[in-house]
Order: structure tokens, then C-alpha cells, then sequence
């Protein structure tokens, strides 16, 4: 076990968790957060991949495919949130519609 | 290789020109629709001139700034990238002449409409242009972005809830790809997908690759049962932005995914070619059976992009150059024909105020071209001669019966049927009364017109069927494997 797979490793799992709590949660709030947790999962692989060379320096394309990704993400998160505002204001609650108690 | 790099100027164009009217459209709003109108065109004009380029010199290839791949990221263009790239530029000037008419009492929306729309091209573009497979990331979360503000725009608590669920849905299937790139990256070190495919060999990080990337361009692509979230987000939009996300949008990731496919996984991929198969015949029987159910008139055409998607995984069993062919001719014809009965919907939605499929209340009588224009369409989807849509069923047919595989033929012959069935059930309400009469508003002429125009190019597609095809001989991967009938 190199200490890369194991960062990888790490980040499948927490993909995983990510995905999980995106499925079971209904606050969107939540789901938000969720997906952050997906993303940071996805950058944990490709950043721990990185070191690709047990000897050797780090590749930086990872990085800066990491960085950009979390420029994407922090984007992708200030539109969701916008819309989850919107959501609430048009229907008093802040999920989705399928996901409402009734 | 010199005239290559100069056809691939054009694609910098294709890129630039609709991102550079994104950012005036939205610095200057009250000039905004003269802005988008005028980069519509302009955009145009540089597909026009790709198109010219590719045809003299063959495919093309774009260092940016002149960084060779491994080290540079790289544009490339060929016949594949340039029929979605006209794809996209016929269907984008319509809406783009149709939207000034549409929100002529709102120009709020208006204004709020193009900065969106314009950075929604430039992505597509980019989409299409690109050989990198991190680039292909960054374009696909644009694309997203921009088409889930522009399904929001419409502001009622449907169209937000359904903008809601698409941008968590398309936020999901971006990062399944980028995870699926991430292991790409580390088994081969490269992201350029010529590179990749030199290299790629049957292996466990290549399947999960394929797996991971598959996941979330179907999510995205919305192949059933992965569709859920298609028809409230694109049903509860405002018309045009409904032509957009039916007809442009969900091809996008279908491109990418077709892409890959043919250029790193085809050889790896075993039977989940027939399973993209099976969910595409699932989509087809499932999604018209919906269609059939729905009482509104943009959630039965919603439904039916779900059905008409289908169509196009059909060919992922078959897997030959014609049935390649045959599929991405089905893309370019539902573009049309979705995006013309989205508009032809949006004009008798603002004619009466309504989209109720039972109080349509001689609409044929009252908005003669819209219904036309409906009609035309619908023999498209239906897959009637000589349209665009009968062209791609029938090279589909064709190669499946040469392959003796009964079932997806029967598939594609059930999917007409259906489509037949939903359309006539729209068309019949058209011709009669409904019980209660109602308040009539003037819809312009021109927006008839342009849904009419774009109803008639499907059909007129089907004639033309010779010259697209050969088209995409141009360069790889599909003039490798021939796509003459």
C-alpha cells in the first residue's frame, strides 16, 4: 500500500459518502453540501494520485486540474445556494418538491 | 498543416465570439438583444467558415498558443465536431431571431436571457472543439451552469424546483467523469484524447474509467431510467429555453460520450454496448408511453425527448460506421424538429395563455403556421419520409436487420408508432372546440415563421442526406470506419 492509493482510497470513500447523503437527504441545503463533499473526494484522488513516482516530485498537472476544479465547485455551490434561496422564497420550504412531507 | 491550423482559427472564433457577446450582452444590459442578435449571427458566419475550411483541408488540429499536447491543451475539429457545430448554429440563430418576439413585453427576461444563452454557445463550442479531457470537464460544468440559470429564468416555484433538481443531477454527472479522468490521468499520464487513444489497453483502471465516465454522461444525456429530472426542468422553462435544453443541451454530454466511446472505449467496452442498448429501447417504449399520458403540451414533448434520445443509444449494440452515422443524423434532426415543436408550443402558449392538450380549442384554425410547424415536426419524430428523422430510423433499421438483430428493430418500428400516436392526439385537440371559449393574445407572425422554418429544415434534412454523411467522413474516428450507405 503506497501512500498515494491510500489517498485515493480515501477520496472513493468519501465520494461514496458524498453520493450517499446526496440520495438520503432531503433539506437541499444538505444536498448541497453533499455534493462539496463529492467534489472534495474527486480532487483528493486526483491530487493523491499525483504522486505518481514513489521517488520522484509530484506532477503538477494534478494540481492545477484540482485548482480549477475547485474554482468550478465554489461557482457551482454559489448558484446552487442562490436557487435553494429561490426555491424556499416560491415554496416555503427548501427542498425539492418530491421530497416535501405532505 | 499550415491550412490546418488557419480552419482551426475559425474554431478559436466559434469560442471567443459568442464568450466575448456573453460579457457585453451582460455589461450592457439595454442594448442586450442587439448584442446577442448580432453575435448570433456572427457566430454563425464562423460555423459557415469552419465548415468551408474542413471541407479543403481535411481535420484540423489547434495548438493553443502553440503548446503541442502532452504540455499544451489542443482544439481539434472534424467531421463529428463540425455536424454538432452546425447543429448548434441552426438551431441557436433561430431561437436567438425568435427570442426578441417572445420577450417583446419583458425586458427584464430579456435582458437576463442573453448573457446565458451566449455563454451556453460558447460552451457547446468549446464542448465540441476540444481534444482534452479536463477541458472537456470544465466546458461540460459551463454548459451546465449556464443551462440551469436559464431554466430558473422563468421564476415560477416549477421552473426553480426543476432547475433545482437538474443543476444537483448535472453536478453529480460532472464528477463521475472527473473521477473517471482522474484514473485515466494516473494509468497514462496524458489528458489528450489522441494520446489516450494510442495507449489505452484493457485494464482495471481503463474499466473503471469507462464505468465512472459512462455514469455521468448518461446522467447527463438523461438515458432512462436516468431521465427524471428532464421533463419538469425542460417542460417548465420558458419556450425558448426549452428549444435550447431539448435540443442542443442534452447533446452535448451524448457527444462527448459518443466521442470517448469511439475513440478510447469501443474496443473495452464488451456488453455494455447492449446494455446502452436495452435502457435506449427502455427510453423509447417509456418515454412515448409518457408522452402519450401528459395533458400539457410541453410536458408530452419533454417526454418525448426522452423517447427520441433513446433512439440515438440504439446504436451503441449495432456499432458499426453506419450505425454511428445513423445516430448522430438522429441528433441532427431531433435538434431541429424538438427545438420547432418547442417554439410552435411557446406560441400557443402565448396565444392562449395555456398548454392544456384537451383546451387547445381550434388552434390550427386560429395559428395556422405554429400548428404547421407542429405537424412538420412531429413527421420528424415520427420518422415519416423524407424527413431527417426517417433518414436516421431507417440507416438504424437497415443495419440492424443486416445484423439479424430483430429485437431493436422492432424497437424502432414500436418508438414510430408511439410517436404517431402522441403527435396525432396533439393535432386532433388542435382542429377542435374547446367547452370553454377563450381570451386570444396576438402572437408576432415571425415567431410562427421561424418555428415553421426550423420544422421544415428537418424535414428537408431527409433530402440532403448524402452530403452530412459524408461530412462525417471527415478525419477520425468516424472516417476511419466509413459512414456511406
Amino acid at each position: 500500500m503506497t501512500a498515494a492509493l491510500w489517498y485515493a482510497l480515501a477520496g472513493v470513500g468519501l465520494f461514496a459518502l458524498g453520493l450517499y447523503a446526496m440520495a438520503v437527504h432531503r433539506h437541499l441545503l444538505r444536498k448541497i453540501l453533499a455534493f462539496n463533499v463529492m467534489g472534495a473526494g474527486a480532487f483528493l484522488v486526483l491530487a493523491g494520485l499525483a504522486r505518481r513516482a514513489p521517488e520522484g516530485s509530484a506532477d503538477p498537472v494534478p494540481h492545477a486540474l484540482v485548482i480549477t476544479g475547485i474554482v468550478v465547485t465554489v461557482a457551482a455551490t454559489a448558484l446552487a445556494l442562490v436557487l435553494m434561496l429561490r426555491v424556499r422564497e416560491a415554496t416555503g420550504a427548501a427542498a425539492l418538491p418530491e421530497d416535501r412531507p405532505d | 498543416m499550415a491550412s490546418a491550423v488557419s480552419a482551426l482559427g475559425w474554431g478559436v472564433a466559434l469560442i471567443l465570439l459568442p464568450l466575448t457577446g456573453a460579457v457585453l450582452a451582460f455589461v450592457l444590459r439595454p442594448l442586450a438583444t442587439r448584442v446577442g442578435v448580432g453575435t448570433a449571427l456572427a457566430t454563425t458566419l464562423a460555423t459557415g467558415g469552419l465548415a468551408l475550411a474542413l471541407v479543403e483541408t481535411g481535420s484540423g488540429r489547434y495548438p493553443i498558443g502553440g503548446w503541442e499536447a502532452p504540455l499544451g491543451i489542443a482544439l481539434a475539429a472534424d467531421g463529428l465536431s463540425l455536424l454538432m457545430l452546425a447543429m448548434t448554429a441552426a438551431v441557436g440563430l433561430a431561437v436567438s431571431l425568435y427570442v426578441p418576439g417572445y420577450f417583446r413585453d419583458k425586458p427584464r427576461a430579456s435582458a437576463d436571457f442573453w448573457p446565458l444563452w451566449l455563454f451556453l454557445w460558447a460552451g457547446l463550442n468549446g464542448l465540441y472543439l476540444s481534444a482534452d479531457l479536463f477541458n472537456l470537464y470544465v466546458t461540460l460544468e459551463l454548459i451546465g451552469l449556464a443551462a440551469v440559470a436559464l431554466a430558473a429564468l422563468a421564476g415560477s416555484a416549477d421552473a426553480l424546483a426543476g432547475a433545482m433538481r437538474y443543476l444537483l443531477v448535472s453536478l453529480v454527472g460532472s464528477l463521475f467523469y472527473l473521477l473517471g479522468v482522474a484514473l485515466l490521468y494516473h494509468a497514462y499520464g496524458s489528458l489528450d484524447i489522441a494520446i489516450l487513444a494510442e495507449q489505452v489497453a484493457a485494464s482495471p483502471p481503463v474499466w473503471a474509467a469507462l464505468g465512472l465516465i459512462t455514469a455521468g454522461l448518461l446522467l447527463k444525456t438523461a438515458l432512462f431510467p436516468l431521465h427524471f429530472w428532464l421533463p419538469p426542468a425542460h417542460a417548465s422553462a420558458a419556450a425558448p429555453v426549452s428549444a435550447l435544453l431539448s435540443a442542443l443541451v442534452v447533446k452535448g454530454s451524448f457527444y462527448l460520450l459518443l466521442r470517448l466511446w469511439l475513440t478510447l472505449f469501443g474496443a473495452e467496452a464488451g456488453g455494455l454496448g447492449t446494455l446502452l442498448g436495452l435502457l435506449g429501447a427502455g427510453a423509447v417504449l417509456w418515454g412515448s408511453l409518457q408522452a402519450l399520458r401528459q395533458t400539457r403540451l410541453k410536458l408530452l414533448i419533454a417526454y418525448s425527448t426522452v423517447a427520441q434520445l433513446g433512439y440515438l443509444f440504439l446504436a451503441f449494440p449495432l456499432a458499426t460506421g453506419l450505425a454511428w452515422g445513423a445516430a448522430v443524423y438522429l441528433a441532427l434532426a431531433h435538434a431541429l424538429a424538438k427545438a420547432a415543436m418547442f417554439l410552435a408550443a411557446g406560441n400557443i402558449l402565448m396565444f392562449g395563455g395555456h398548454d392544456r392538450i384537451a383546451d387547445l380549442d381550434r388552434v390550427a384554425q386560429r395559428l395556422p403556421l405554429s400548428v404547421a410547424a407542429f405537424a412538420l415536426a412531429g413527421v420528424s419524430i415520427m420518422g415519416l419520409p423524407p424527413s431527417g428523422g426517417f433518414v436516421g430510423k431507417w440507416l438504424l433499421l437497415q443495419e440492424a436487420i443486416a445484423q439479424g438483430a430483430w429485437g431493436w428493430a422492432a424497437v424502432l418500428v414500436l418508438g414510430g408508432l408511439l410517436a404517431a400516436a402522441y403527435v396525432f392526439r396533439v393535432i386532433g385537440y388542435a382542429f377542435t372546440q374547446a367547452e370553454v371559449p377563450q381570451e386570444p393574445h396576438a402572437v408576432p407572425a415571425t415567431l410562427g415563421w421561424i418555428a415553421f422554418l426550423l420544422a421544415l429544415g428537418a424535414v428537408l434534412l431527409g433530402l440532403v442526406a448524402p452530403q452530412p454523411l459524408a461530412l462525417l467522413g471527415i478525419g477520425a474516428p468516424l472516417g476511419e470506419i466509413g459512414t456511406a450507405p
